[in-house]
């Protein structure tokens, strides 16, 4: 049973299965870590942004790696479900007193709203190709940025208050401004924790692993490969489409949700190109379609920045030279067939596959 | 027997140079800021400006400090990262971080870990609300925005008042809104209430054209100087000569590089730092900051090393020891900042309320003949 | 007359995405890659112009041409060492290089010229054409850059159609395999495509600093995006759709925040471009490719 619902049989199931097994490893010894006291508070402090990068880093793998369309606006999809799951969490607090459930209800609320924006804004994205389809998510990213940057919603006693361009909700003794234009939502109760990191980067896999590896994924991969020949034997491609984006919207909303409970405050200025195009870097170098490629790069470049804290003034310097670095040395056959031959086999199935498709 | 005794002795000799390096040991004070990217100009400024203060201050004898700040980018997640990271270092006694957003995300930190905080330049009211441990050694927000539009009414500077900020910034925008807010109140007329926002902060044609059909005699510019500069220069361009108030964020604009002077003749403002003060401390400062860093500070270098000279203030009032844990520490400041008064470069005769706020009097400057010269 | 000031206003802002746009059109419409780091090389040009002017007291169309020099070289390297041994690589590889490149020039530029910003010095004369008794005023420095970006694309669309280099980067860009079949050195011809780009862009990054003066390591970062955003609307890689798109974004970015919102002004220009794509999914003079079975 277990092994049918987590898709042993099926597709490259060692792979899948050493994902999910080594997810569950770096949890149980980090766990043990913590416990014991070792991990150092910036390492504690990072796991749970990261296990958030790691979920934004498989639900656009979906769409680059499997789908293989580029988008540059999913950043978008996290703010969306940072903002709705982060108010959804204060307007609930009388509500559902217990943290660990007010934060799923908060988590499974910004999907939602992100899912239903991926619809929206999957009807005319996906009608688009290449860059022009890339360029069209970013301008949706934007958008969406510039919409929160001037949104402001408020409780009271009287219910939920909402106005664009200027603060209008005029809230009643006692309400509370949630989200105030561009300064954000602030105060927030930090609820996130690393164990609920845990369990969505493994609910994110489990729905992407099945996702890929039935029906629907076979034709993502047969329109990735040649839309043309998909759609001659009667593929419905935009609902196809259309699926990969809103269940890649639904995890980034989750994860923006989780990624916003660790803060006490969050802007949607933090939802810009420039995270948008850190995930896709994350996606990018762990491999395409590669979902442990994915979730490894997203935990190193989470971690490298900090790490490099020691060389002071040069440290995005060199994060920046590290990134070039490891570009060239997987993708320059002459490198890469060098470093290729010392990577363990888990790491080889991944890219391979993608140069079969590609 | 013997060899108990040499153990002993040892284990006393340890003890004893261990203690001697404790007394001699410094307070570890740690801060985030921007010291990449687009706000670089104020994490660097804020860090420096602490540096020559921990500089003086162990040349002095007496109270030593280490200090270290770490990189921001300013981002909160970034910020609470850094926060972390200085901790893991051991920092007693924090800088919080030198911008808004990111110093309210480390300030909820600083609360919960009881390390103590006084923040430069933070000036948003959420940065202390509700944290008995948080200070602030610069104006808040909606204080420059009602002294502004006091200060406009009261000195009859203008009939009709033009307003251009900047929409996605926490600094703008607070002083934006209670200058609307008091403007209502003290009867002064807004005609043009304008914005930009990051990536449209090159063009300001609209915003200044409503200005000028408008028939403002005042435009307030709620911002930080690099804007300012653009928004003065394409001004002139269009032949549009109103007069021009700016905020503490403004000062720094006389000193950038290849600025001519002219553009910024006539602009006041309300800071509470003049780098070309006669005074002697900051004149000491200036000189310093020139020398180490070939620029001359602005308000966030001053306010940053004001933030240490505090510090050396209330650690000397509570007479703290290096060895003292960071919750005694934590305890013994807040006792001593919401009693002491303080003078710096910044201000004299300044006190903290027990909400973390800073009182002290902004100085009203005007620009003349590329200098500040006193308003009153 | 104040439509026609904001129609003036906008012309001189898309004339500046218009000459960044160029650039990166032509590297795209050759080599099939999105230069991100294109901004950057324009940031590095106003600061090499910068110095000159300001601190050597250079005359300013040497400091002009040194920018183009050094950015020219710039190109040239960036491209031998970090794009040159991915030619054969996924296009999102070198995608992710060139954002690495992007962030490498800023924080080299962050510890060069520190983060202060700097005031640049106009190389146009200052002032303005008055018209209609001074009611309506250009600014010079508008109009050069106008001019400039129609001379470039006059330059480039000559250059491109009609010499044998031109011809041969545009074969590359049509079918590299077949263009290699034909003796063209495929190699070379891009690494040229990235040289011409880079030179464009140190020119685009004096022009853009002389309308917009604030110089930082990040001035090149959003202007940069924009002007990719124009390219995409004129239709990439077509050289006349990089001009008109620059052109119409600067008028639409005025437009929308005189008479819409100064606030929401980004979501309306990013809402016309997605409503210019579905209408025109390839952009407005880009030539829509047949898809072969």
């Amino acid at each position: 049973m277990l092994k049918r619902y987590l898709n042993l049989k099926r597709g490259n199931a060692r792979q899948i299965f050493f994902t999910y097994m080594a997810v569950i490893a770096a949890y149980v010894i980090l766990q043990l870590m913590i416990t014991a006291g070792v991990l150092s508070s910036l390492m504690r402090s990072m796991l749970v942004p990261i296990c958030a990068y790691m979920v934004m880093a498989i639900s656009l793998n979906l769409v680059v790696g499997v789908l293989g369309e580029l988008s540059l606006g999913h950043a978008g999809f996290m703010s969306i479900g940072a903002f709705s799951g982060v108010s959804a969490a204060i307007i609930l607090q009388g509500v559902l007193p217990y943290a660990p459930l007010r934060l799923a209800a908060a988590i499974i609320i910004g999907a939602l709203f992100a899912a239903v924006a991926g619809f929206l804004i999957g009807i005319p994205v996906l009608r688009l190709k290449g860059d022009y389809l890339a360029i069209v998510t970013l301008a949706f990213g934007e958008i969406i940025k510039n919409i929160f940057n001037n949104f402001y919603m408020g409780i009271d006693s009287e219910g939920i208050s909402m106005s664009m361009l200027t603060d209008k909700t005029r809230l009643l003794e006692g309400g509370r401004l949630i989200i105030a234009g561009p300064m954000g939502i602030g105060g927030i109760q930090k609820l996130s924790t690393f164990t609920a990191g845990f369990i969505l980067t493994m609910v994110a896999l489990v729905i992407v692993f099945n996702l890929v590896n039935s029906r629907s994924g076979r034709a993502f991969m047969a329109i990735r490969d040649d839309r043309i020949a998909a759609e001659s034997v009667g593929m419905n491609i935009t609902r196809y489409k259309m699926m990969a984006f809103v269940t890649s919207a639904a995890l980034a909303g989750a994860a923006g949700c989780l990624f916003a409970m660790n803060y006490s405050t969050i802007v949607a200025n933090k939802f810009d190109f420039n995270t948008s195009i850190l995930v896709l870097v994350f996606v990018v170098l762990g491999g395409q379609g590669n979902m442990l490629g994915s979730i490894i790069a997203a935990a190193a470049l989470t971690i490298l920045p900090e790490k490099l804290r020691q060389f002071a003034d040069y440290r995005m310097l060199l994060y920046a030279v590290v990134l070039i670095a490891v570009m060239l040395c997987k993708n320059n056959e002459s490198v890469g067939e060098f470093v290729r031959r010392f990577a363990p086999r888990f790491l080889r199935s991944g890219r391979k596959e993608g140069k079969e498709n590609g | 027997m013997r060899k108990f005794t040499a153990l002993m002795t040892a284990v006393l000799l340890v003890a004893a140079t261990a203690g001697c390096s404790f007394a001699a040991g410094a307070f570890k004070i740690g801060g985030t800021g921007p010291l990449t990217g687009g706000a670089a100009i104020y994490g660097n400024a804020a860090k420096n400006g602490a540096q020559i203060a921990v500089d003086e201050i162990n040349a002095m004898g007496g109270i030593k400090f280490e200090l270290r700040y770490e990189d921001d980018a300013h981002d909160a997640e970034k910020a609470v990262n850094a926060y972390n990271a200085l901790k893991d270092w051991g920092m007693q006694l924090s800088l919080g971080s030198v911008t808004s957003k990111p110093c309210e995300a480390t300030s909820a930190e600083n609360f919960a870990d009881r390390i103590f905080a006084i923040t430069p330049s933070a000036s948003a009211v959420a940065v202390t609300a509700g944290k008995d441990n948080v200070f602030q050694m610069c104006f808040v927000d909606p204080n420059q925005g009602s002294a502004s539009a006091q200060y406009m009414v009261t000195k009859k500077l203008a009939n009709k008042v033009a307003v251009i900020w900047k929409n996605d910034d926490v600094y703008s925008k607070g002083i934006h809104d209670t200058f609307i807010e008091k403007a209502k109140k003290v009867g002064l007329k807004v005609v043009s209430d304008t914005t930009f926002m990051d990536g449209q902060d090159t063009d300001f044609s609209v915003q200044l054209m409503d200005a000028q059909k408008k028939g403002a005699d005042l435009v307030f510019l709620p911002m930080y100087y690099q804007h300012a500069s653009l928004i003065l220069a394409q001004a002139a361009g269009m032949g549009f000569a109103p007069k021009w108030f700016g905020v503490d964020g403004m000062d720094g604009i006389l000193t950038m590089e290849g600025f001519d002077k002219s553009l910024a003749e006539g602009v006041m403002l309300l800071t509470p730092f003049n780098a070309d003060s006669k005074d002697k401390r900051t004149a000491n400062f200036v000189a310093k900051y020139k020398k180490a860093f070939g620029e001359i500070p602005n308000q966030f270098a001053a306010d940053g090393y004001d933030c240490i000279y505090a510090y050396k203030q209330a650690l000397e009032g509570a007479k703290a020891k290096p060895d003292m844990d960071r919750k005694a520490l934590c305890t013994a400041m807040i006792a001593q900042f919401t009693t002491m008064k303080f003078s710096g470069v910044t201000g004299n005769n300044m006190t903290w309320g027990k909400d973390g706020a800073v009182t002290k009097d902004p100085k009203g400057m005007v620009i003349k003949n590329g200098a500040y010269v006193g308003l009153d | 007359m104040t439509f026609l000031n904001f129609v003036i206003s906008g012309l001189s802002l898309g004339s500046v995405y218009a000459i960044i746009a160029l650039g990166y059109t032509m590297v795209y419409g050759i080599a099939k890659m999105l230069n991100f780091a294109h901004g950057d090389v324009i940031m590095v040009g106003a600061y090499i112009c910068f110095y000159s002017v300001s601190r050597f007291h250079l005359p300013p169309i040497v400091g002009v041409i040194l920018a183009m020099i050094v950015c020219t070289m710039l190109g040239i390297i960036v491209e031998r060492l970090a794009y040159k041994p991915l030619r054969r690589a996924p296009s999102l590889a070198v995608l992710i290089t060139a954002i690495g490149v992007s962030y490498f020039l800023q924080n080299s530029a962050l510890l060069l010229w520190t983060s202060n910003p700097k005031m640049f010095p106009s190389v146009v004369t200052k002032g303005s054409l008055k018209l209609f008794s001074g009611q309506l005023s250009v600014s010079y420095v508008t109009i050069v850059t106008i001019v400039t970006c129609i001379v470039i694309m006059i330059c480039l669309t000559w250059f491109t159609g009609r010499t044998r280099m031109g011809k041969a980067m545009r074969a590359c860009s049509e079918d590299k395999g077949a263009a290699q079949l034909m003796g063209i050195n495929v190699n070379a011809t891009i690494s040229l495509t990235f040289a011409i780009g880079s030179g464009l862009a140190a020119i685009a990054g004096v022009l853009l600093c002389s309308s917009y003066p604030t110089l930082m390591p990040t001035t090149g970062s959003m202007p940069g995006i924009k002007a990719f955003t124009a390219a995409v609307f004129g239709g990439i890689g077509s050289i006349p759709g990089a001009l008109l798109g620059g052109l119409m974004l600067g008028v639409i970015e005025i437009f929308a925040k005189a008479y819409i919102s100064t606030q929401l002004s980004d979501a309306v220009v990013f809402a016309v471009l997605i409503i210019v794509l579905l209408v025109k999914p390839a952009g407005l003079l880009g030539i829509e490719m047949q898809e072969k079975v």
